[in-house]
């Protein structure tokens, strides 16, 4: 069976017919050319799309900075799991439609020539869902940033673990912490940045850690599910449960971030979450 | 890795004692598991105090994580266990309603997490051992856990244990639900009890949302492979203790001194380790729990020049011919794509 390589082209131009999108908050109409100028942020009720993991680097990385790593890792079928699919035919099937090879990219770039390592997840990819594969990427992004020296940052756009590989994608938020946990005793910086949404085994390992933690307006942020939670427990949920206001309200988020803003507050918080070259570059 | 994951999955249905020798149906291999997971379930089962009360000689309780209050789901103590003086987390249900609703149903709010990480990290400290029994459904999904960061917490509980220096045996006595379970049962060495299991989610939670209905529990829990033995065979389990027959709710005695001699048998074994090997040993143990595959990346060579049709090179040489002089030049022109494709 052919290889296949995940690529960066957008999505879109496979299918170039589709000309407008219409905003899921506001009804309003909107023409995708000028979705793409602003970012896919809605311009007149300010909703965030989500974005590919490909966008999303390119709106975060100075222009042509990014070297993937690891980009052969491709997800095996542990449990032999069948649904009402295989799980080899559902990975199949996200490969084709997103090019990608499973839900997460990594490698190392520059944000206004500060070097990162970078991770940034694709929900268009079975829901971000973290498996072995998504796992050991940022297992080697933190130790890649490690050996490095330069600061991490994650984007996490995920619905937790990858129930297809059962304990095995569980098994994957210790070995994501593990890595984190060296990252940060090395006393190398970590920026978590969470988008819509960072729900489940993803939120409750690197996501929730950052040493400072962003999050897109208006993003599901959230341990169990939203229904999960009500039909458990059977309790009326707060507005704005589990979204990014919610959690800033709490405590667990810095500073909740407009995507417009999200490069800038990046590259201005690097300045100060790697003294040690801020003072090389400034003497 | 891969290979050793695949290679042993089959044999962990021949080595489950439930699954009879020859070629058992698909149903009769569902009731097999959900028997399992009822028997986890058992209202009866012994949890944290019942082994502690076979297994300990001396117990000391701990209480609150100075942050926010104290988690009846969450049992913390100093406690000796045969010649060692270890740390204990874990989990405990109630035994009639007023406990159950004391102790929430065993399902940990953040604060029983941060008790837990209070106490491994003094026991850290003063270079006690620590033991962790685990039985719980999940963590608490109500808004209060929410408000109070329950991820944040088993993030961070999760991220202790896989630095501590200091042994941790773990063992999953009932049912492993998910993060809630998994943020106290990272180990140098996971044990398992007979009928334990082990899941990323609920078998009721899968089902409904991969087949849509939590009909098909059982389903889920065959699909998921979330046996003691099976988790044994995927290399999460490292060992698994047999329960008294019938199950271990039926002998707490029973299955307290057969687990007694599990722990203290690795006890004896982790203490000998120097602590800077167990730690890079702990390390690589959840570094490398997962299957993939890993393709060399090569740097993708510059795609190669249309290979020019047969058709083409017929037309080229019919052409060159009717010149008499041959034209290279139009069939150079072969490295720009043809506009169509004109077979």
């Amino acid at each position: 069976m052919p290889v296949k390589f995940p690529s960066f082209r957008s999505r879109r131009d496979a299918f170039p017919e589709k000309l407008w999108t219409r905003c899921p908050s506001c009804s309003e109409q909107l023409f995708n050319k000028a979705l793409e100028k602003s970012l896919h942020v809605c311009p007149s009720c300010g909703h965030h799309f989500r974005l590919t993991s490909s966008d999303r680097l390119e709106q975060l990385l100075d222009p042509g900075t990014f070297e993937e790593r690891d980009a052969g890792l491709l997800s095996q079928d542990p449990l032999g799991f069948i649904d009402q699919k295989p799980y080899p035919d559902r990975l199949a099937a996200a490969k084709l439609t997103t090019g990608l090879a499973d839900a997460a990219v990594w490698g190392f770039g520059e944000i206004e020539d500060q070097p990162v390592a970078i991770l940034v997840m694709d929900f268009g990819f079975m829901g971000g869902s973290m498996g072995a594969v998504v796992g050991e990427k940022v297992a080697r992004a933190a130790e890649g940033a490690l050996a490095a020296r330069v600061p991490l940052i994650i984007v996490s756009a995920s619905g937790g673990a990858r129930m297809q590989e059962g304990t095995m994608a569980l098994m994957q938020l210790a070995k994501t912490m593990a890595a984190i946990e060296r990252l940060r005793a090395a006393r190398v910086p970590f920026i978590s940045v969470m988008s819509d949404p960072t729900t489940g085994g993803v939120f409750a390992s690197y996501a929730a850690t950052g040493d400072v933690n962003l999050a897109e307006p208006n993003a599901l942020i959230g341990f169990a599910g939203a229904r999960v939670g009500a039909g458990t427990i059977g309790q009326e949920l707060p507005p704005g449960f589990q979204r990014s206001e919610f959690l800033f309200s709490h405590g667990f988020v810095d500073r909740v971030v407009a995507r417009a803003d999200l490069r800038r507050e990046l590259a201005g918080l690097l300045r100060y979450l790697h003294p040690s070259r801020t003072e090389a570059a400034s003497g | 890795m891969v290979d050793r994951i695949l290679g042993r999955a089959p044999r962990s249905i021949a080595e489950a004692p439930v699954e009879p020798a020859s070629e058992p149906s698909a149903e009769d291999r569902k009731a097999a598991v959900w028997a399992r997971v009822q028997l986890a379930r058992n209202l009866r089962r012994p949890r944290t105090n019942e082994l502690l009360a076979v297994m300990a000689d001396e117990v000391i309780e701990l209480h609150g994580d100075r942050l926010f209050g104290d988690d009846g789901a969450i049992v913390a103590c100093f406690a000796r266990i045969g010649r060692h003086r270890v740390a204990v987390v874990g989990q405990q249900k109630g035994t009639d309603t007023e406990e159950n609703i004391r102790r929430n149903f065993g399902m940990p709010h953040p604060e029983g997490y941060r008790k837990a990480m209070r106490v491994m990290a003094l026991a850290e400290r003063c270079g006690l051992p620590i033991v962790t029994l685990v039985d719980v459904p999940g963590a608490h999904p109500g808004p209060e856990s929410e408000e109070r960061g329950i991820a944040e917490a088993i993030a961070r509980s999760v991220g202790l244990m896989t630095q501590l220096r200091t042994p941790i045996v773990a063992v999953i006595t009932g049912e492993g639900g998910s993060g809630g379970a998994l943020a106290i049962a990272v180990g140098d060495v996971v044990l398992a009890l007979e009928n334990a299991v082990y899941s990323v989610i609920t078998p009721e939670g899968c089902a409904s949302i991969l087949w849509r209905t939590s009909d098909e529990a059982a389903t889920a829990a065959l699909a998921m492979k979330m046996t003691a033995a099976e988790q044994r065979a995927l290399g999460v389990v490292d060992q698994v203790i047999p329960e008294p027959e019938g199950g271990a709710h039926t002998d707490h005695e029973e299955t307290g001194r057969r687990l007694k001699a599990a722990i203290i048998g690795e006890l004896d074994r982790l203490v000998a380790i120097p602590v800077d090997q167990l730690v890079e040993q702990r390390y690589r143990r959840y570094r490398s729990l997962g299957a993939y595959t890993e393709v060399v990346t090569e740097v993708p060579a510059p795609p190669a020049p249309p290979r020019s049709g047969l058709a083409d090179r017929l037309r080229g040489l019919l052409e060159a011919g009717s010149r008499a002089i041959p034209a290279p030049l139009q069939v150079g022109r072969r490295d720009e794509p043809p506009a169509r494709e004109d077979v």
